[in-house]
């Protein structure tokens, strides 16, 4: 270890003491499953704003879009974009609406009016499944950063890695459960944002401030000229890669509202107008941060080497950010650049952590309240034997992620979200949508919208070409499987464009096929209590 | 547990079938309905157009900063605009009509007290 892997090893550790202060602070307050599920409910509007924000700004954010741009230039745009616009979608028809009706998982809201145990055991397998994805995109992007700041290149340590990160999001969970993971996820929003306006300034003073002049010299020193700068430079060679990039904005801009970390989020206020307002703070720090990813991006593509054996490019990306911040600091083997490349890995570090505490503790919750307390137990169930189980699935679900996130480590960290994405716009969306707004909804609607959105998504990821037979210009094997293999018959590596409307038509064709009256009648008390919430959960004391 | 969680007091039927909550839907669904198709409409016109509109896009408006960079920037500026006027429509229409009919809600529940009947919420 060299000075700079010294500190950034300093740093990280100095973020990993602060996470697991705050957690034990948070445990001593933790009874019970309101505190443990939804934090009491007693976080305000801008608390929850800052940690929803904490949550959603993940690995492929910070990471992914500016070493997106800092490749591809403009087409990396898209993902800001559609990640931003999307929170309309929560904002407008779901956050509100939610929070009323719901208490602490995803499926709470279907099972007010619907047959619990079909819905449930339903939406608590597709809360896993977008999780999953969701986690192993993050420990993979964890695997890769660390391996490369600290200078290990063995396969042995970046294992262990991932390990480590895999044991401190169950020590979060089990400990300081909703409470200490919302806080963990405040820090680092404040942390990610610090950091980047930080770095923003530094990259923008380098052109004095002219926006131009940065896009100008990103153009010239890629070498791609002014087609760096305009649409279409990854996807617009032929009709298939113009669809993939349709598939793709379509899935961004409707998966946020169907993300189940993102929606138990809500449950963490006191009302329904909290939840508003924690959105509209979402909107505007994620919006603050993604038009600086504008310039972190360019801002790598104009500074560093990002030509084909560079270190941009052979991360996938992935290191753009951080490269760039030791570029502006004075570059490589200067003391400030050191100092700036150890501080925005060890945010990038704490991006990670706070997002899979957040994806591990939806998935324990959906196993413990959905599937344990009321499909196994019926009900039955004492809170402290739900909590239990809650923490024992953080475990497992921790467990999972360790074990499939180490042969997962060549996988691409926005591939991997962009699907979680789809499937999350497949599979809850339909049903979220359907429910809130459409009386004739029913059990069956609801059950076949969840299994026909999941599935076909998922068979589609199996039969793109990113599983099998992708081969670049030189013959080298793109997909995740050996060369020999090809199954693939789906054109498009993004399924969003088919499955979606599939999700929705499945919702609609089980509503129709179904004889039940109950959860039609049910609907009106549903309404009634999303719109005014009249009976909704209301806050715990301390 | 039923298998159905909903708690069927009389009130939410009640609540339901009053004017207020007729009112107060409208004025709901009239705001978010047409500013969600508006809001898709104009973001897929942005994805469409950055595949199929490439002399457009392309334009330079300033410098190195063409009609592409612009139309983005755009996208983040009506998002902030839409969820700004989505809340003050809440604020100033929506709420208090809903604060009245959970007020009415709470207000049967605490009749039903009175009359030393288990609250059924």
């Amino acid at each position: 270890m060299n000075g700079t892997e010294l500190l950034t090893a300093c740093l990280f550790v100095g973020v990993v003491l602060i996470t697991v202060g705050i957690t034990f602070w948070a445990s001593r307050q933790t009874t019970g499953t309101a505190n443990f599920y939804a934090g009491g409910r007693q976080f305000s509007g801008f608390q929850n704003g800052m940690a929803v924000s904490g949550d959603y700004m993940s690995a492929a954010s910070f990471l992914g879009i500016s070493g997106l741009i800092a490749l591809n230039g403009y087409d990396g745009f898209l993902y800001s974009i559609g990640f931003l616009v999307a929170w309309l979608v929560a904002l407008l028809l779901v956050a509100e609406l939610l929070r009323n009706s719901g208490r602490y998982t995803m499926a709470d809201q279907l099972a007010y009016r619907m047959k619990q145990r079909p819905v449930r055991t339903a939406a608590a397998t597709s809360t896993v499944v977008v999780s999953i994805f969701y986690l192993l995109a993050q420990m993979v992007g964890a695997g890769a950063l660390v391996t490369l700041l600290l200078g290990v290149e063995s396969e042995l340590m970046k294992a262990l890695v991932i390990v480590g990160v895999g044991l401190l999001m169950i020590f979060y969970v089990t400990v300081g459960g909703m409470k200490g993971t919302t806080w963990v996820q405040i820090v680092k929003a404040v942390l990610l944002m610090a950091g980047t306006i930080l770095i923003t300034f530094l990259v923008l003073a380098k052109f004095d401030f002219n926006f131009s002049e940065l896009l100008g010299a990103a153009s010239d020193n890629t070498g791609k000229g002014e087609a760096f700068l305009q649409p279409g430079l990854k996807y617009g060679v032929d009709l298939t890669s113009q669809m993939d990039f349709i598939s793709l904005g379509i899935a961004l801009v409707l998966g946020t509202a169907g993300l189940p970390h993102i929606l138990i989020r809500f449950y963490t206020v006191p009302t329904a107008k909290a939840a508003r307002t924690s959105v509209m703070w979402a909107i505007g720090l994620i919006g603050a941060f993604y038009l600086m990813t504008l310039a972190l991006g360019f801002g790598a593509a104009a500074l560093l080497d990002t030509g084909k054996g560079s270190k941009v490019a052979e991360s996938g990306g992935n290191l753009a950010s951080p490269l760039l911040a030791e570029a502006v600091g004075g570059g490589h083997g200067s003391a400030g650049g050191a100092v700036l490349l150890a501080l925005i890995s060890a945010v990038a570090f704490a991006t990670i952590l706070a997002v899979v505490a957040g994806l591990t503790l939806t998935s324990a919750s959906s196993v413990a309240h959905d599937l344990y307390a009321n499909v196994f137990k019926k009900g039955t169930a004492t809170e402290a034997q739900e909590v239990r189980v809650a923490k024992i699935s953080a475990f497992v679900i921790g467990g999972v992620a360790i074990v499939l996130a180490i042969p997962a480590q060549k996988l691409n960290i926005a591939f991997l979200v962009a699907l979680a994405f789809a499937v999350a716009a497949s599979a809850n969306l339909p049903s979220l949508i359907y429910n809130l707004f459409w009386r004739r909804f029913n059990t069956q609607g609801a059950t076949w919208a969840i299994y026909g959105g999941l599935i076909s998504c998922l068979v589609l990821v199996a039969s793109s070409p990113v599983v099998s037979g992708k081969v670049d210009a030189d013959g080298k094997n793109l997909a995740l499987l050996p060369k020999s293999i090809d199954f693939s018959w789906f054109p498009l590596d993004n399924p969003g464009i088919v499955s979606i409307p599939l999700g929705f038509f499945f919702g609609w064709l089980g509503t129709v096929l179904s004889k039940e009256k109950e959860s039609e009648e049910a609907y009106d008390e549903l309404e009634v209590r999303a719109l005014t919430g009249s009976g909704a959960e209301q806050a715990v004391a301390d | 547990m039923s298998v159905h969680q909903r708690s069927q007091h009389p009130i939410y039927q009640e609540l339901h079938d009053s004017p207020d909550f007729s009112e107060l839907r409208r004025r709901y669904r009239s705001f978010v309905v047409p500013w969600t198709v508006a809001f898709l409409v104009w973001y897929l016109l942005y994805v469409c157009m950055s595949n199929w509109a490439g002399g457009f896009m392309n334009t330079k408006l300033v410098g190195h900063v063409n009609v592409a960079l612009v139309f983005g920037l755009l996208q983040f500026l009506s998002t902030f605009m839409i969820a700004w006027l989505y809340a003050r429509h809440m604020n100033r229409n929506v709420d208090p009509l809903a604060r009245d009919l959970e007020a009415r809600y709470e207000a049967a529940l605490r009749g039903d007290a009175v009359k030393g009947e288990e609250p059924r919420a």
